[in-house]
């Protein structure tokens, strides 16, 4: 469903991502793997558009969404949840939330999807009435995922969403991410640079180096002893 | 004893004009970021309009004289809004992230407002007859509080409680606060920010109107009406703290106390220089304003 052809980006003078190429399945995870640096959250950056591609093409549906603005993909179905998870830090939790419905159509039963939202994440129930910045980094981390979860997405674009987060905290998220992807069919590229975490939750995975990709395949046919070289510091 | 609650009622309805110029650019520079030196040209396109429309409720409505002024409220805000709308959409959508161009463009922009105004009315100032219902005022132990200073009191409290509930109630007013904190994030969520940005400067451009309206009550208006209370509300919404709309109502009834105050023991000349000395002080302590946002993740 989500294509990127031949992709090159970065900012200003320095290119990031050279020539990349991905596909993601729906119902798939896909995780993107590779050393601080490489290019990961560029290429999340390109595909949500904040950033435009010098080169390449990025194509969604079968349609050419290489240069619409972010507002336009997000409501095409695209859901992104950025590196440093980005809470609105001054709002509540109940209004950060609620801001996930703006990639929605209007007549929407917004209390079904947050009864939803809250069955995966029962911790968010008990604090809508905080500010979102006075949240722990776990907290924040399944606000900014369910902020995401409610617009809907069929694609969701996970950067580190387990990054600096207690096991316990892991766990459900993997858990969450695995569910959405098998129960809802929701395509899920999930940026990691933890080997065994990716592999542990992944259908597909795609190993990034200085900017090109390194190494591809099927995390079931594929030993983590293989692709380990590319990931050791 | 009368003569202290008599300066404190000055000072607050100084405070509360000194508010209203201000509410307008504490969201278009408050929030937005951007510096429009046309604010002052939009708050004198208000006055302008209530006059037109005093005008033609003389010349074709006599009989409902006493109701023109309701009229004009909605009428100053929404050409100024309309005023501003435009603007956003032609310049000043160009000149985000570009602050020293937009200071520019925006000061032309006032220049030309000017002009026009001396063209279609006339260069001399013009006069607004306030309704008849507002003049006069409450005796109380021998003091008398004018029945305009309150009006203009309630009608402030008005706009910013309805200020206040648009930014914090609606899921519009929720937009705004949202591409104000992070417009990237906001745009990844769905969020149009051009529309919003739009918005708001509309809404913003809207109560520099209102502003406009309120002010013919205390005195006739004029092509350069909007240049005398440019710097004042810069300073309103500067001392306020940028970003929140109570920092901008405490700072503005800071300064009119202070103002009347200091103007009661010294004279005009000499409050305008104190209060300034103090905020450049104030400010020196606390460069961020009075009310500065604050969060585990902002520090």
């Amino acid at each position: 469903m989500l294509s990127v052809r031949n992709v090159t980006a970065g900012y200003e003078q320095s290119v990031v991502l050279e020539n990349v190429s991905m596909d993601v399945q729906k119902g798939c995870v896909t995780a993107v793997l590779g050393r601080n640096g490489v290019g990961k959250t560029t290429l999340m950056k390109s595909i949500i558009g904040l950033i435009k591609p010098m080169r390449g093409n990025i194509e969604w549906e079968g349609e050419d969404i290489t240069s619409l603005p972010p507002e336009q993909r997000v409501r095409r179905g695209i859901g992104y949840v950025p590196q440093g998870r980005e809470i609105f830090p001054t709002l509540t939790v109940e209004e950060n939330l609620l801001l996930g419905f703006e990639a929605l159509p209007k007549k929407i039963n917004s209390s079904h999807v947050l009864e939803e939202i809250y069955e995966l994440f029962p911790i968010l129930k008990d604090m809508l009435h905080r500010k979102g910045g006075d949240l722990s980094g776990g907290q924040q981390q399944q606000l900014a995922i369910a902020r995401a979860l409610i617009g809907q997405p069929k694609l969701l674009l996970l950067d580190e969403p387990m990054e600096g987060i207690q096991p316990s905290i892991v766990q459900l998220i993997r858990d969450v991410i695995m569910k959405i992807a098998k129960e809802k069919m929701v395509g899920i590229v999930l940026v990691e640079h933890s080997l065994d975490l990716a592999f542990s939750c992944a259908d597909y995975f795609y190993i990034f180096d200085r900017g090109i990709v390194v190494a591809q395949g099927h995390v079931s046919k594929t030993s983590k002893s293989d692709v380990q070289q590319f990931l050791t510091v | 004893m009368s003569v202290f609650v008599t300066q404190l009622f000055n000072g607050l309805s100084l405070g509360s004009i000194m508010l209203f110029i201000a509410i307008g650019l504490a969201i278009t520079f408050g929030l937005m970021g951007v510096i429009n030196m046309a604010h002052g040209e939009l708050i004198m396109v208000g006055a302008y309009a209530t006059y037109v429309v005093q005008q033609f409720f003389a010349q074709y409505a006599p009989q409902s004289m006493d109701y023109y002024y309701v009229i004009a409220i909605p009428v100053s805000f929404f050409v100024s809004a309309l005023l501003g709308l435009g603007l956003e959409k032609s310049l000043i959508h160009h000149l985000y992230h570009r602050p020293l161009d937009s200071l520019l463009a925006t000061w032309g922009v006032s220049l030309i407002l000017q002009q026009m105004a001396r063209t279609i009315f006339g260069a001399p100032n013009v006069a607004v007859l306030p309704p008849e219902w507002l003049d006069g005022g409450v005796h109380v132990a021998g003091m008398v509080f004018p029945y305009k200073r309150l009006f203009i009191l309630a009608f402030v409290a008005v706009s910013i409680f309805v200020l206040y509930m648009y930014l914090n109630k609606t899921a519009a007013g929720r937009r705004i606060r949202a591409v104000t904190l992070n417009r990237d994030m906001a745009a990844c969520l769905g969020i149009s920010t051009q529309k919003v940005d739009a918005y708001a400067f509309a809404i913003g451009s809207g109560f520099a109107g209102l502003a406009g309206c309120a002010l013919t009550l205390l005195g006739p208006i004029g092509p350069t009406i909007g240049t005398y209370y440019i710097v004042d509300a810069f300073m309103v919404v500067i001392l306020g703290g940028v970003g929140k709309v109570i920092g901008t109502v405490l700072g503005a009834f800071g300064i009119g106390l202070i103002g009347t105050l200091t103007e009661y023991s010294t004279s005009a000349t000499m409050a305008k220089v104190i209060t300034f000395a103090l905020i450049i002080v104030f400010l020196q302590w606390k460069p961020s304003g009075l009310v500065s946002m604050k969060t585990r993740s902002l520090d």
